[in-house]
């Protein structure tokens, strides 16, 4: 039995919590920050993520905007109960703040936010396509599809090897791993691009998941179409407030009426059907790094 | 113990302001929409709006520099689902409005004036990146009272009109006396700063860098109108903010950028308002 209960539909609000950083590890270019976040990962859903301020609870050096990471992990921890893990990539401010803080700091948390990816209906199977510190939330997904009986193919990838979130965990629910390294340390030399086709003829997935940059997810939805499968892509946007009140993370889609729109990636999405995403505009107007 | 907002009735001097509450669903994640004053809603036109590029949103220090461009989905959805849903939820919904000639004003008016569960309309005379964004030209007080005219005009009688005007020191009490003549029931002062991004592009500056020049705004307000109704907006993000615009002449609040930081913050101040009121009576 799974030791975190399935979340019922009244219980998947979001919540603002103060949480505490019980451990912190650095893996590879990676920190993997585990939290304590009361309520937060009872609710989560694989493609959820979770918004942190960045800066002391109470202080006044708080930025205003907030970052968002992938839940990578729920699991439970002795004495607390089940926590949150999350993978940082330390590039911005932001990210280094929360890189640098040691365990027992307090951080303001709000999540689980965002639509979380669909699973099929049928026991299908399905190929898990991510990309440097974004595979993270693809990990508890191989676990939830193993569970409904999907045979569960990874495509893990990175710039090198300490881009490449480790697949290790994730062999036990798969039942093909594929590695690209863009440098060729690890795996195959190239991109997901290059060889998605090809892995995607190989599982005979009825179902794409893919997570990374937008050029990555493009590519995966481009090769879901032609081998008929349906793609579903967590598209990541610069958040400010990642709750869905600011409208500055705008998606454009075609919506289920054939009415071009713009969603919002937090709260519309991030998990956003590959066949509805309008992608050349999407990679003309992608947002700065944060 | 409730407040009079030139005729529109408050459980409490906390609204949200227009653009940082989403649709109203998002944030009711964080607070039960009735428990605040009012909940004013993103900017709607009558034609549905894409919005701007990204970013459209860019942190600076204490502020968040931001072009939107008024996305919204334009006026019949809104009617359809988000007003119903704010409705549903026991908001007290005030509609934030723009348009691009007068006769849209009118149009928006007339609609909105016969939609079950609007509690107010607020014209967005202020919005930082109007110009750019193809909305009406209301810089000029002359101008922005024009159209606080055209709507007040298709009001039904007893429902009450809000105009926003800019925070601009040099023309703001001019700007509150224009429109107050022209039909508004009450002033909200404050919007964001006109300012750009760094690529150029007209954005507003929103978020506690503008707060002292937002209060010293209302002040002013406050001063040359000693009967004007006020709402200060600017930059508010705790109750010691919101008690310095109260004490300075505003009968309300609107809590904006930070409730995109902590989507907590209006609930807090809500109840933090609403008790002390109910104790002082």
């Amino acid at each position: 039995m799974s030791p975190v209960a399935e979340p019922t539909t009244a219980t998947r609000t979001p919540l603002h919590v103060t949480g505490e950083l019980l451990a912190t590890k650095k893996v590879g270019a990676y920190r993997h920050l585990t939290l304590v976040a009361p309520g937060v990962p009872e609710r989560f859903r694989p493609g959820n993520f979770v918004a942190v301020s960045i800066g002391a609870p109470g202080s006044d050096t708080t930025r205003l905007a907030r970052r968002a990471f992938w839940i990578h992990q729920v699991k439970p921890v002795g004495g607390y109960g089940p926590t949150l893990q999350l993978v940082v990539e330390p590039t911005g401010p932001g990210s280094q703040w929360l890189a640098s803080l040691a365990p027992g700091a307090r951080l303001e948390v709000t999540g689980p936010l965002g639509r979380p990816f669909a699973l099929p209906k049928e026991p299908v199977s399905c190929l898990l396509v991510g990309e440097g510190y974004a595979a993270a939330p693809l990990f508890p997904l191989a676990e939830r599809l193993r569970e409904r009986g999907c045979a569960v193919n990874l495509l893990v990838a990175g710039a090198d090897e300490a881009h490449l979130l480790s697949a290790l965990e994730a062999r036990r629910s798969a039942r093909a791993v594929t590695v690209v390294t863009r440098d060729g340390s690890v795996g195959l030399r190239g991109e997901v691009a290059d060889v998605v086709d090809d892995v995607l003829g190989r599982s005979q997935a009825a179902v794409v998941y893919a997570a990374g940059p937008l050029a990555t997810l493009h590519a995966v939805a481009v090769a879901a179409e032609a081998h008929g499968a349906w793609s579903q892509t967590a598209v990541e946007q610069p958040l400010t407030c990642a709750t869905g009140l600011c409208q500055g993370c705008p998606v454009p889609v075609v919506g289920e009426d054939g009415v071009a729109r713009r969603v919002r990636a937090c709260a519309d999405g991030p998990v956003l059907r590959g066949d509805r995403v309008r992608w050349a505009e999407l990679l003309g107007e992608a947002g700065e790094p944060r | 113990m409730s407040i009079d907002l030139g005729g529109l009735t408050l459980a409490n001097p906390v609204m949200v302001a227009s653009g940082c509450g989403g649709t109203g669903r998002e944030l009711a994640a964080y607070v039960d929409l009735h428990e605040l004053g009012a909940f004013v809603t993103r900017t709607i036109t009558l034609n549905p709006r894409a919005g701007g590029p990204v970013p459209r949103i860019l942190e600076t220090p204490s502020g968040l520099v931001h072009a939107v461009g008024l996305q919204n989905p334009g006026l019949e959805p809104f009617l359809a689902s988000e007003l119903p849903q704010l409705v549903q939820q026991g908001a007290r919904v005030v509609v934030s409005i723009a348009g691009t000639t007068l006769g849209e004003y009118a149009e928006l008016a007339r609609r909105l004036g016969r939609a079950p569960g609007v509690a107010a309309v607020e014209v967005n005379l202020s919005s930082p990146d109007a110009v750019a964004s193809g909305v009406l030209d209301v810089r000029e007080p002359f101008h922005a009272a024009n159209v606080v005219a055209a709507v007040h005009r298709e009001l039904p009688r007893g429902l009450p009109l809000l105009a926003k005007v800019r925070p601009d020191l040099i023309r703001v009490v001019e700007s509150a006396r224009t429109v107050l003549e022209a039909g508004a029931a009450a002033v909200v002062v404050g919007n964001a700063l006109p300012a750009a991004m760094p690529d150029g592009r007209p954005a507003g500056l929103s978020g506690p860098a503008i707060r002292p020049l937002a209060l010293r705004c209302v002040t002013e307000v406050r001063d040359a109108l000693p009967d004007a109704a006020i709402v200060g907006c600017g930059g508010i993000a705790d109750e010691a903010d919101a008690r310095s615009f109260l004490a300075a002449g505003a009968t309300a609040v609107q809590v904006g950028t930070a409730l995109l930081h902590d989507p907590t913050t209006a609930a807090r101040l809500a109840r933090a308002l609403t008790t002390d009121r109910e104790v002082i009576g």
